[in-house]
Parts: C-alpha cells; sequence; structure tokens
C-alpha cells in the first residue's frame, strides 16, 4: 500500500488537539452573534432599508510591486502596462462622474473611499466630492500599500497615520471610516485603525449589519461591505453581463426590503468602482437598479457615518 | 500500459456495474427521484496552526481575513436564510457539518436538532485535511467527530464526507470501522452503491460535485445560472426515473446560497422541483436504508 499507510507518523504531537474548539470564535477580533437573535434596528422615519452607495477611488502605480500579492486590478502585463493604468485611471477622470450624475437624480449621497494618493494627485475630484456632501473614507495610500500580516506595526502606523493626514487637510473632513486597500489586513490593523480615532472599518464581509469589533483603546465598529456583489467581483471576475449585474443588486435589495418588514432595518451597501460599471456601456446597469431601489418608500440613502450613528445607540 | 494498471487494484473500492443493466430502484410510494439536500455548514480555523498538503487561506502572510470572513457569513447570516427556506418547504436536511460547529456554535447546533436536521461529519473542521494521514492519525480524526457527535446526540454518525474532499486510500474502511454506513466521497453513479471495505458494509450516496454552489461560485456562475442547472439535472433524473429511480443532491453553501442577491434563484430552483409528484425529499440515511432493503 501507499507510503502514508506504511509511515509511523506524519503529523506533529499536537496536531490532533483543538484548544480554539471552545464556545465562539476561534480569534479575539469580535463575538460570535447571530443575526436572527440580534436586537432589531430602526432607522430614522421608520425607514426600512438603508441605501449606502460606496465607489472607491483608486490608484494603480504604473511600477507597482504587487506585495505580497497583486490586488484585484493590479497591473497585468510586462512594464509599462499603460493599457491597464489608464483603464483604471479612466475610473477618476470619466467614470466616477458618470456615478454623480446617477446617485444626484435621485439625490443619494456616497461614501467615496479614497486611496490617500488621489487626493494628492487629483485635488479637485476631493471638492467635487465635498460639493456633493460625500462623505470620505480612507482606502490606504494607493493599491500597491497593502497591509498584511508581514507588516511591521510601526510601518503600518505610519500608512494608517498619514493617509488620514492626506485625506483629513484636502477634504477638511474628520474621516471615520476606513477600507483596506484589497480588503487586506494585519494582526494590528483594527487596533491601529481605532488608535487612529477612526470610528468604523469596511474589510469584513460576514455581516449584513453593523458590528462591535475588539479593538485596542477605543470602539470600532465593522460595517457592511460586500465582496460577492461589488461591480468588479461581478463584471470584470465572473464575466457576468451588465444586466446580471444589475438583476443581482435588485435580487439583494429585494431579499433585505422583505426581511425588514419583519427583522429591523437593513442596510443595503453597493461597492462600486468608477473604471468598472463607470463605461458608458454599464451605467445603465446601475441606473435601473437604483431606480429600482428609489421606487420604494422607506429607502433611506445615507452616507456611513450616518448609519452608524443611526445604528450605534441602538447597539447594547 | 502492463496488464497490472488494467486489471483492478488491491485498493478498488468499486465494482462496475452498467446502470441501465441493474434491476430497478425502487424509492417508497413509487418515486422516481430521491432529493437529499445537503447545506455544508463549516468552520474554517482563522489560523490554522499547522499548514499541511494544502493551504486554506490563498492571502499570505496570514491572516487572510477576506476568505475567513466570508465563510463566516455564512453561519451569523446565511445559514438562516436557509433554514427559512427550507422550513417553508419541509424540506428534510442532512447536513455535511465541520463538527467543531456543535461546539463553537451551540445556539445553531440547537436550531439544527429542533429541525431533526441529520449530521454527516464532514471532518473537524474544513481546514484539517486527511490528505497524509497515517491509519491511527484518521482514526483518531474519525473518533474525534463521533465523540461530538455522541455528545450532542446520543448516537453515533451515519454518514460521512471527508472535509474538503480529502482522502487517505484507507478512508472507506475507517469510516465503516467507526459504525458509519454511507460515505459521500466518491462520485461514480446515481444512484447507491457498494464500497468494498475490509470490515463491515458502506454504501455510497451520491453527494454532488456539479450541482454544488461552491464549484459554481468558483466557476463564477450567477445563482440563476445554478437554479437552471439544478432544473436540468432534475429534469433529466426524473425522465430517467420511471425506469430506475435516481438520487439527485443539492449541494450548497450558507455563505454563497445564503447571500440576500442569490437565495431567491435557490428557491424558484428547489420549488419547481417540490412541485412534481414522484419526488421522495429524504435524508441521506433514509435513502441509504431504502436502498440497503432492496440490495
Amino acid at each position: 500500500m501507499s507510503a502514508n499507510v506504511s509511515a509511523p507518523k506524519s503529523l506533529p504531537d499536537d496536531y490532533l488537539d483543538y484548544p480554539l474548539r471552545r464556545y465562539g470564535m476561534d480569534h479575539e477580533r469580535y463575538e460570535w452573534s447571530m443575526l436572527p437573535q440580534r436586537k432589531h434596528v430602526a432607522w430614522p422615519n421608520q425607514a426600512r432599508v438603508a441605501l449606502w452607495v460606496v465607489p472607491a477611488l483608486e490608484w494603480f502605480p504604473l511600477n507597482m510591486a504587487g506585495v505580497p500579492f497583486k490586488p484585484p486590478g493590479a497591473m497585468q502585463t510586462a512594464y509599462p502596462d499603460f493599457r491597464h493604468y489608464t483603464l483604471r485611471d479612466y475610473g477618476n477622470r470619466v467614470g466616477i462622474y458618470r456615478i454623480m450624475k446617477a446617485l444626484q437624480r435621485h439625490g443619494i449621497p456616497a461614501t467615496v473611499a479614497v486611496n490617500a494618493a488621489v487626493a494628492v494627485r487629483y485635488p479637485t475630484l476631493i471638492e467635487q466630492c465635498n460639493k456633493l456632501g460625500w462623505e470620505i473614507m480612507a482606502n490606504g495610500l494607493d493599491m500597491d500599500h497593502l497591509h498584511h500580516g508581514g507588516l511591521s506595526a510601526e510601518e503600518e502606523k505610519k500608512w494608517v497615520d498619514q493617509t488620514l493626514s492626506i485625506l483629513r487637510k484636502a477634504s477638511g473632513q474628520v474621516v471615520r471610516g476606513w477600507l483596506s486597500p484589497a480588503k487586506s489586513e494585519s494582526f494590528n490593523t483594527p487596533d491601529i485603525l481605532a488608535q487612529a480615532g477612526l470610528d468604523y472599518v469596511c474589510d469584513w464581509v460576514n455581516d449584513d449589519m453593523p458590528y462591535p469589533m475588539h479593538a485596542k483603546g477605543k470602539n470600532l465598529v465593522a460595517m457592511p461591505h460586500p465582496i460577492d456583489i461589488d461591480d468588479y467581483t461581478i463584471l470584470v471576475n465572473n464575466h457576468h453581463t451588465e444586466n446580471d449585474f444589475r438583476d443581482q443588486l435588485i435580487d439583494h435589495f429585494d431579499v433585505l426590503y422583505k426581511e425588514s418588514a419583519t427583522e429591523g432595518g437593513r442596510i443595503m451597501p453597493i461597492s462600486l468602482h468608477p473604471w468598472v460599471i463607470g463605461q458608458p456601456y454599464r451605467i445603465k446597469a446601475l441606473e435601473e437598479a437604483l431606480a429600482h431601489i428609489m421606487s420604494h418608500s422607506g429607502v433611506w440613502a445615507a452616507t456611513g457615518s450616518q448609519i452608524l450613528d443611526a445604528w450605534q445607540p441602538q447597539a447594547t | 500500459m502492463s496488464i497490472d494498471r488494467l486489471s483492478i487494484a488491491g485498493h478498488e473500492r468499486i465494482s462496475y456495474s452498467a446502470l441501465p443493466a441493474r434491476a430497478p430502484l425502487q424509492w417508497p410510494n413509487g418515486a422516481r427521484v430521491a432529493l437529499w439536500i445537503a447545506p455544508n455548514i463549516e468552520h474554517y480555523e482563522y489560523l490554522p496552526e499547522q499548514i499541511r498538503v494544502r493551504n486554506p487561506w490563498p492571502r499570505v502572510p496570514h491572516p487572510d481575513i477576506l476568505g475567513y470572513g466570508l465563510r463566516d457569513y455564512g453561519n451569523r447570516v446565511g445559514v438562516w436564510r436557509l433554514m427559512e427556506l427550507f422550513d417553508s418547504l419541509e424540506l428534510p436536511v442532512t447536513v455535511s457539518l465541520s463538527m467543531s460547529v456543535l461546539d463553537m456554535y451551540p445556539e445553531l447546533a440547537q436550531a439544527m436538532l429542533n429541525r431533526q436536521w441529520e449530521f454527516m461529519s464532514h471532518g473537524l473542521y474544513n481546514t484539517r485535511y486527511h490528505w497524509n494521514m497515517t491509519e491511527d492519525e484518521e482514526r483518531s480524526a474519525i473518533e474525534v467527530c463521533q465523540e461530538i457527535h455522541v455528545r450532542h446526540t446520543g448516537q453515533r454518525l451515519k454518514g460521512w464526507f471527508s472535509p474538503a474532499a480529502s482522502n487517505t486510500l484507507l478512508t472507506p474502511d475507517l469510516v465503516a470501522e467507526s459504525g458509519m454506513q454511507y460515505l459521500c466521497d466518491l462520485y461514480h453513479d446515481d444512484q447507491p452503491t457498494p464500497v468494498h471495505v475490509r470490515h463491515g458494509e458502506l454504501t455510497s450516496l451520491p453527494y454532488s460535485m456539479e450541482i454544488n454552489d461552491s464549484i459554481a461560485w468558483r466557476r463564477g456562475q450567477e445563482a440563476e445560472a445554478f437554479a437552471q442547472k439544478m432544473i436540468d439535472e432534475f429534469e433529466v433524473l426524473y425522465a430517467e426515473g420511471a425506469v430506475h429511480g435516481r438520487v439527485m443532491n443539492v449541494a450548497v453553501h450558507p455563505f454563497i446560497m445564503g447571500q440576500p442577491h442569490r437565495i431567491g434563484s435557490l428557491a424558484k430552483a428547489l420549488e419547481y422541483i417540490r412541485s412534481h409528484e414522484g419526488v421522495w425529499c429524504a435524508t441521506g440515511s433514509q435513502i441509504v436504508d431504502c436502498y440497503r432493503q432492496q440490495n
């Protein structure tokens, strides 16, 4: 028979010990909690669903290193990859303005996740977001500064401080939210974010509602921000059609709206990348989904901070 | 090729049998299709202590909060949507269960026990693979699962599906020796079939690696396409089941099908299948019992 049977032992002595098999999570970042057993949440004016639109303004350096992995949207060809560099930058020059127009039609504010590099390079874009009353959320330095387990706490703290300093100065906003580039964190990220004065983080994809995280020094709330149904995943990664993306957003909303009748307020986050959805042939998918959503009564279009502030006093 | 390579090896588990040549398999009340639904309710360790054979979290260095968080969504949120759907359709359910879930999330365990869902062991964690284990080690890994099941249900496990479909050549022997009746690691048939084991009796129950949302998800297929695949699968099995009873399995994962943008497609397909006469909705062990009575 094979070697694995004749070998006396293949595992370390403690492999069949399971110290983390215990009640709840096998880590300390948050508590185990089932959505249906939580207190129902009420939104302002008896709204049923809080609509939270989150476009990301990203900058992918032409000479990006892609360490420790290439983030979604990274350069692909040999250097210089002008093709993908410019396709990404199209979002900041053209695509985002289509999203702005689509949201303005319904008076929907956005929370925009911004790489600090975008604020440095394109200050007028930040001014335009401010004019629309959009909330600025930090999205790291740029798409080539990934937070990960191999990053020292000192270095990561520098990155976070620098990102916040640039974005706060450029926007004049407090900047309360954080999205890590590529949703990648180190072991220290939530602690560093809380200590930097941030109120919420959007990296975790394990819930439909906000929940408290354990971070050193301060409260930090995880806000729901999906990976499985953003424009990049559906259109670029999964190659679904634009109409399919629209239909999936509508399906998503319809389920949350129905649940909100009996389960308390829900949140519908829409994660967007202007270089994806902002293409002329694609924008209609967003417009039609928003038209469907906004045709319902009890939809509260809000920023992340507004949703957090409404949720926080109810989270006991 | 040498004749040795062409002959039946000592460890071959399944004898060849052409399905149309078999005596027709009968389901209760003349049903054509035995439908069993298997949600995979799993736990993936946040930081697997020892990485063996395959790294469960592709983003390194760890932590991979994206991979972990997405799977955690299933237990916090997605599974409750599946429960509501299966309740509304009065579907018996056989859970492909990471047995650690019973200890880690007792509220979820209670909700499953209240519904009389059958637990099929899917290993302790979906991040502890059986590949390359020795016989003693694999026996211990199986017995840990039995111990948890006995503690929570008072009974020994009836079914086994190896964690992450990871095996050794001895897995079927050890599963049978542990007292279980059926195995879901083999995908060679539309009906239950005998598995050759050194002691006792073991039946292979058709589990699906095709009508399986994690396979569709990895291929980037949308929920509507998955639902259509379910319907197409059902229609062929239903037609064929007029002569030879068939098994249809639907394997889902709460973190995939329990997402709000997907649950409606699963509901539509299950409602369509449920609207037919001659569909026997059963648990894994009920199907195996019925098969064994005829063989």
